[in-house]
This record gives C-alpha cells, sequence and structure tokens, in this order.
C-alpha cells in the first residue's frame, strides 16, 4: 500500500496535531485535578430513626455537590463517658467527632485532639465566638475544637401525667418544694414515678447530682489549675440535696424503682411515658425524637428551679467538634474543617445554609427549634432563630416556661478540672442515696471526696 | 514393646554403632546441622508453625510483656509512657476501692459456687437417668450458651427492669408481689447476675459431665442393683467418685473464671449500685478506660499482674493440695 507525498504530510501533520492536543490537554489539566479525599465524620446516635438518618444523608450529599474531591463518610456514634478514651486509643473514632465541654481542654493538652489553630483562624466568624464558649475547646492560645451547641440543664416533665395527676401542665415547679410536691402528687395519682434521676455508674449520675447541687448555691471545686480542690466531704449544699433525694426515695416513694438509668434509658422512659419530670440537658428533645419517637403532646420544659441564694445558678455545658490526632494529611484534615464549618456552624451564621439545614430537617420530620443556648453572641443567637422561625416544628408553646424563664436566671459552667472523674466519684453517692435507706451521706462524701481529689491531681 | 518400638536411648549412637556399623544413622548426632535440619524438613515444621507463632507472640506474649512493663509506667494520656517504679502497684493497694472489689468478687464466687456448681451436676445426673430425648434436653440445657454473651444479657436486662413494666416484675405482680428493684437494689443486684450468669454457663459444664457419666461403667451401676442400692446411693457411691476428677476440673476452672468476671457487673450494672457489684476485673477496666479523658493503663496492668499472680498461686496450691485425691 503506498501513499504519495503529500498525503504523507498531512498524515503526519494530522498525526502530530493530535499528540500535541493530547499533550496539552493532559498539561492543562494537570494543575487542576487534585486527589479526592475521604474523610470520616459521625452521623447520629446509634438507633436513630431512618427519617433521620435520611435528612443527615442529604446534609452529607449537599456538602459533597459543594465540595466534589471530597467524601464524606457517616459513621453513628455516641459519646459515652467510658468507650471513649479506649476508642481514642484504638484510633477507632471517625476523623471528625464530638465531645463535651467538659473534656475538650484536657484531651487537647494531652495532644489527644489535633491543633486545628490556623484552620480555625481563616473562619471568617471565629473572632465572634462567645469567648467562654470557645475557651472551652483552647489550650493557651492553641485550638482544639470548635463550640458547635450550648445547652442549660433543664427540667423535662411530662404534660399528660401532670394533667392527670391534677396539676397544671402550664405551671411546672419553681422551687424544689414544689418539685417535691408535684413528683408525690403524680405517683399518688398516677402510680408512674413523679421524678427519676440518672444514676448510672458512667458519670451521668454525678452529673445531674452537681446541677442539683449547682441550683441549690453549691459546688464541688474550688480553686483553679493546680490548686483546684474538690469539696465534695461536709458540703452543706451536697447533704441538703441528697437529703432532698431521700425525701423523695424514701418518704414519698415518689421515684420509681429503676436506679440505673443513663441518659439514653432515662430518654426512652420518657418518651415511652413512664416519668414524670427529670433534669437533662435543654436540648434533648431532639433525642427523644430521633431515636424514641416521642409523642409530642406529652414533653414540656422548665429551668431548674433554683434556690434563692446568690450561688445558686443553673449548669451549663455544650458539645465541640474535634479532628482526631491521627488525622495528619494536611488535604484530609483541611476537609473536615470543611466539614465542622458546613455542618455544624454554617447554620448558625449564614442565612441561606441555616434554612437549607432547617429545611431538610423539616422535610424528614426532624425536630427545628429546640433550645439551645448561644455558642456566638446572643445577638447571633436570636438572628440564626429568626432566620429558622418559620420551619420551627417543635411544641414551642409548651416549651415556653423554659424560653421566657431561662433567660432570667444566672448560669454557670461545669467543674473545670477533672470533671468527668469527680462526676463518676459522686455515682456512687446517689445510688446510695436511692437504694440504701441509711445510707451514711458523711461516709460516702468522705470517699468520694478521696477519689476526686486523687483525679484532680493526677490530671 | 521395647523391642518393637525402640526408645530414644536405645537409638543412640554408640548402640546403633555397636550393632549396626556403617549405617548413616550411626553418626546421627554429630550430623544434626542447620543443613541437615532444612533436609530433613525442618523448614516445612518450622513454615507450619509459623503463623501460630506469630500469631500468638503479636495477640498474647506480646501484650503479656508489655503489661509487665506498662505496670511501671505514668500513664496521664494515650502518648506518653513515664517510668514510675512501683508506684502503680502502690496507688492500687492503698485504693479504697480494691478491697470493695475483692469482696464483691470473692462473694460473686461464692454464690456462683452455691448454684452454679451443684446445678449442672445435678443436671447431668438427671439427664443421664432419662432413657428418652436426652439429646433434646442437651439441647435445651445447652442453647444458653450458644447464644452471645452480650445477647443474653441485654435480654435478662429486661427481666430485671425494675419498673413496674419489667418482666419479672410483670409476673410477681400477678400475685400481688413487688416491684422489685432488682439491679438498682444493693442487697439484690448481685444474686441476680449470679443467677443470669448460672443460666449462661452451666450447658458447657452440663456437657463436660454427661460425657464424664458415659465414661462411668455400667457393670457398676448393674451390681448394685443387684444389690438392692437406691437411686442416690448409686448417684453417691459410683456416679460421685467417678466423677471425682472431672469435678475438681470444674471446680478450679469455676474458680478461675468467677475471680475474673467482668462481662455481668459490666453490662448489668458497671459496678453499682454503689460499688455493691465491683469485681476485681471491672476495678482494672475502670483503671485503664473508666476516665473519659484515657488514663491508668499503669493502674491496671498493675492490678491485673497481681490478679494473675493470686490466680497463678492459688492454681498451684490448690493442684498441690489436690494432688493425693485426684490420683487416688
Amino acid at each position: 500500500m503506498k501513499f504519495n507525498r503529500s498525503v504523507r504530510i498531512v498524515a503526519a501533520l494530522v498525526v502530530a496535531t493530535s499528540l500535541l492536543a493530547v499533550a496539552a490537554s493532559a498539561s492543562s489539566a494537570a494543575p487542576t485535578k487534585t486527589k479526592k479525599v475521604t474523610i470520616k465524620v459521625v452521623s447520629l446516635i446509634p438507633g436513630s430513626t431512618n427519617a433521620a438518618f435520611a435528612q443527615w444523608n442529604t446534609r452529607a450529599k449537599q456538602f459533597m455537590k459543594a465540595n466534589p474531591n471530597i467524601k464524606v463518610l457517616g459513621v453513628p456514634y455516641q459519646w459515652l463517658g467510658n468507650t471513649f478514651a479506649p476508642m481514642l486509643a484504638a484510633k477507632t473514632l471517625p476523623y471528625v467527632f464530638t465531645v463535651p465541654f467538659t473534656d475538650a481542654r484536657t484531651l487537647g493538652s494531652h495532644k489527644e485532639l489535633a491543633d486545628i489553630t490556623a484552620l480555625a483562624k481563616k473562619l471568617p466568624y471565629f473572632s465572634k465566638y462567645n469567648p467562654p464558649v470557645i475557651a472551652e475547646g483552647k489550650v493557651g492560645s492553641k485550638v482544639y475544637a470548635l463550640p458547635t451547641a450550648a445547652y442549660a440543664q433543664a427540667l423535662h416533665y411530662n404534660r399528660a401525667l401532670f394533667t392527670q395527676a391534677g396539676l397544671d401542665p402550664n405551671k411546672p415547679p419553681t422551687t424544689w418544694a414544689e418539685l417535691q410536691a408535684d413528683a408525690k402528687q403524680i405517683t399518688d395519682k398516677t402510680g408512674k414515678p413523679g421524678y427519676v434521676e440518672m444514676a448510672a455508674s458512667d458519670n451521668t449520675g454525678g452529673w445531674i447530682l452537681t446541677t442539683d447541687i449547682y441550683s441549690l448555691g453549691g459546688r464541688v471545686e474550688s480553686g483553679s489549675g493546680s490548686k483546684t480542690k474538690a469539696t465534695l466531704a461536709g458540703n452543706s449544699y451536697i447533704t441538703q440535696a441528697l437529703n432532698l433525694l431521700h425525701a423523695m426515695r424514701w418518704d414519698d416513694n415518689s421515684m420509681g424503682s429503676n436506679f440505673n438509668l443513663s441518659w439514653g434509658t432515662i430518654n426512652q422512659a420518657f418518651a415511652a411515658g413512664n416519668v414524670g419530670m427529670f433534669i437533662s440537658g435543654s436540648d434533648v428533645y431532639t433525642n427523644m425524637v430521633q431515636a424514641d419517637s416521642i409523642d409530642p403532646a406529652i414533653y414540656g420544659i422548665a429551668p431548674i428551679p433554683t434556690a434563692s441564694n446568690k450561688t445558686a445558678v443553673v449548669m451549663g455545658g455544650g458539645t465541640l467538634a474535634a479532628i482526631a490526632p491521627y488525622v495528619t494529611n494536611a488535604a484530609q484534615k483541611a476537609a473536615c474543617m470543611k466539614w465542622i464549618d458546613f455542618f455544624y456552624e454554617q447554620p448558625l451564621v449564614n442565612k441561606a445554609q441555616a434554612i437549607a439545614n432547617a429545611k431538610t430537617l423539616v422535610a424528614n420530620k426532624q425536630p427545628v427549634g429546640v433550645p439551645t443556648f448561644p455558642v456566638f453572641n446572643k445577638k447571633q443567637f436570636d438572628l440564626a432563630n429568626s432566620w429558622i422561625k418559620p420551619y420551627f416544628n417543635v411544641p414551642r408553646d409548651q416549651m415556653a416556661p423554659f424560653l421566657t424563664g431561662i433567660f432570667k436566671q444566672k448560669l454557670a459552667p461545669e467543674p473545670g478540672v477533672a470533671t468527668q472523674d469527680v462526676y463518676h466519684s459522686l455515682d456512687a453517692v446517689v445510688q446510695a442515696v436511692l437504694t440504701d435507706k441509711n445510707a451514711d451521706f458523711a461516709g460516702l462524701l468522705n470517699t468520694a471526696q478521696k477519689a476526686a481529689q486523687t483525679a484532680i491531681n493526677n490530671s | 514393646m521395647d523391642t518393637a518400638n525402640p526408645t530414644a536411648s536405645d537409638m543412640s549412637a554408640g548402640s546403633l554403632g555397636a550393632t549396626e556399623p556403617g549405617r548413616a544413622r550411626v553418626h546421627y548426632h554429630r550430623r544434626r546441622t542447620p543443613v541437615t535440619w532444612v533436609r530433613s524438613g525442618g523448614l516445612t515444621t518450622l513454615l507450619f508453625a509459623l503463623p501460630l507463632l506469630l500469631i500468638f507472640g503479636a495477640f498474647s506474649w506480646y501484650p503479656m510483656v508489655r503489661s509487665v512493663f506498662l505496670s511501671m509506667e505514668m500513664t496521664p494520656n494515650l502518648v506518653t509512657y513515664t517510668w514510675v517504679g512501683l508506684d502503680n502497684f502502690r496507688y492500687v493497694i492503698h485504693d479504697p476501692l480494691l478491697p470493695i472489689a475483692v469482696k464483691n468478687t470473692a462473694y460473686f464466687a461464692f454464690l456462683a459456687l452455691i448454684f452454679g456448681y451443684p446445678i449442672p451436676l445435678v443436671a447431668a445426673v438427671l439427664m443421664s437417668e432419662v432413657r428418652r430425648h436426652r439429646g433434646f434436653y442437651s439441647a435445651l440445657a445447652y442453647i444458653p450458651v450458644v447464644v452471645p454473651p452480650v445477647v443474653s444479657v441485654l435480654l435478662w436486662k429486661e427481666f430485671y427492669d425494675g419498673s413496674v413494666t419489667g418482666v419479672f416484675n410483670t409476673i410477681l405482680g400477678w400475685v400481688h408481689m413487688g416491684p422489685y428493684a432488682w439491679l438498682s437494689s444493693q442487697q439484690m443486684a448481685m444474686p441476680a447476675l449470679v443467677v443470669e450468669s448460672t443460666w449462661a454457663n452451666a450447658g458447657g459444664t452440663v456437657i463436660i459431665y454427661l460425657a464424664a457419666l458415659i465414661g462411668v461403667n455400667s457393670e457398676l451401676y448393674e451390681a448394685a442393683s443387684v444389690d438392692g442400692a437406691s437411686l442416690w446411693r448409686k448417684v453417691w457411691h459410683i456416679t460421685m467418685p467417678q466423677l471425682r476428677g472431672v469435678m475438681l476440673v470444674t471446680l478450679i476452672l469455676q474458680i478461675i473464671g468467677t475471680a475474673q468476671v467482668f462481662l455481668e457487673p459490666y453490662l448489668f450494672t458497671q459496678g453499682g449500685p454503689n460499688n455493691k457489684t465491683l469485681t476485681v476485673m471491672l476495678l482494672i477496666y475502670q483503671y485503664a478506660f473508666g476516665s473519659s479523658v484515657g488514663s491508668g493503663f499503669g493502674y491496671a496492668t498493675a492490678l491485673s499482674l497481681m490478679l494473675a499472680a493470686f490466680l497463678a498461686l492459688f492454681s498451684l496450691i490448690y493442684l498441690r493440695a489436690t494432688r493425693s485425691w485426684s490420683s487416688e
């Protein structure tokens, strides 16, 4: 087969041009093509409904659409005091996870969280965080976690049981004496426990007892830093709180017969209509919808009764998002921060994102408008709430006692040093009072004091 | 027998050399070099043993050796390790929770011995007497062992639910009893754990006893029957002495097992109420992982080594004390 010279020249030119074109396209594509990054992030509490997971998946898809080079894998997760450390040690926690206010600073100082200072400071709203709130995620000038939500401890009550017991569901108790009387009335009239308190050995027993102590005016620690002292032994406020529980348990018999409830199981019991009142964070309604299918009609929330003295306060808390220390790849770390920004922070600062988030929540029958507290300042908090107000689908009228009352209360942060260990030392105290009529308060508090002080010294 | 199968001493160079000069086996010991070892299939042997050695090394021996060192280190977090000598042991010995945990563990072991030890024996003896459907009863006894332990505990947690809607409380409610707090009661929590543990574990021991009962010579029972012995006398004078060896083994296994009880208190009560079900193993776990900010591996390994030493010593004393009895 023979070609004349002109054909061969044309053919050669075509081939050469094609090669050049391919080479040019390859070289022009090279700088823009970046490697796809996969990140594992925490999603929802295990056992959440399919609708809740559908809502989460929608948000993840929105993120991946906006960031085509990032792939997000959701891992169900619940922070638990007795499983978090082993999971972190075993590197089985996802790259992005949440921790309570109580732990982030200790974990950061131990280098058990990734240092995200540089990435965090690039966020346009970084300087607008409420200073005491962002302080929960900082060690010195270094940032290890970003606040995502804040709450105040609150009294959750079953409006249906209130009505059955002849109480006004719009007038929840405002003093501990009223709470005790209402609890007794609920038990007497309905046979259900009027007031239930978490008392499990996973630090939740101590957490709620500390909330009670704060509301009466007491504290469980004094001083700060290396001079911190546990103040459990001989503390009259703690004795007062224990006497109150003892009276409800043994004199009124209004606390039921299950004294092993924890954060999740007390939510279940309440959603099932088996609890008159209990204390937990103001935002637990979300979990009761996501995991326990609560009937919204029964739900009521009010501020915790506080004593009239000057030191009586409502204890607050919150959640921070952090990146695992084993995420060392810069691209992955940056992708993790983008996720934290998108998923947790943007709905608090960006109108379009706040509305988009609220719309997906409503579409999947997830709660919008659950009482929380300002992560930024109060002005920003009110502004963000005004954006999503049209999408509120929780019974805000039934939450009125809390929403109108809480900003009149004084809020205080949780104990600052070895917090979870101090709670753990109090677990046994609250259990003893609820399971032993003749419990020796002084002896119990002396034992707890030693354990708490040892933990404080070691931390 | 000796002549048909020469022993190792018979195969010594001297004896073989004297009887069969010139054969390769004469210089067997002198020629046992690496080359001969390879040629005689040593590499194949090693190859087959390697996975076992690696797995045991990585997951059994290394952690054991590492834990000895870890027991003398302070681990305030999961990154830094500081050598502290015997401080961790001192801390554990002076911890007020240790005597509570030891006492609770002993109480669990005692209750398990009272309830858990005779029940499988009685069940096995009764089942061996049953002539029909023996397989069915064996399966029935063994099913709880097949159920994953965590599932068993979660199941029994529903039974023990302290509210009026709990399974046991509902049943007792029909006869106007309760509701009882079960796991939330300082008095009832530990017995409740033992009952579940016995239910969950008895099946395995029943099978061991049943297997041992098959080995008992039936002629003994026939002879006893001829002599007019009752069922009870047959059990007492034939079955029990014949099972003595097995009973010793199951007893020591049970004591070692109950000394390390963890699953039940961890899943049922996490040591509560008021540390009434805190066992030694649970205390070890709490040292290691109880703090959400991760510390205390040193304390945990120190107490682990103390427990291991105690159990080794106990086993040694027990075996020595019962050697004459078991070899009768």
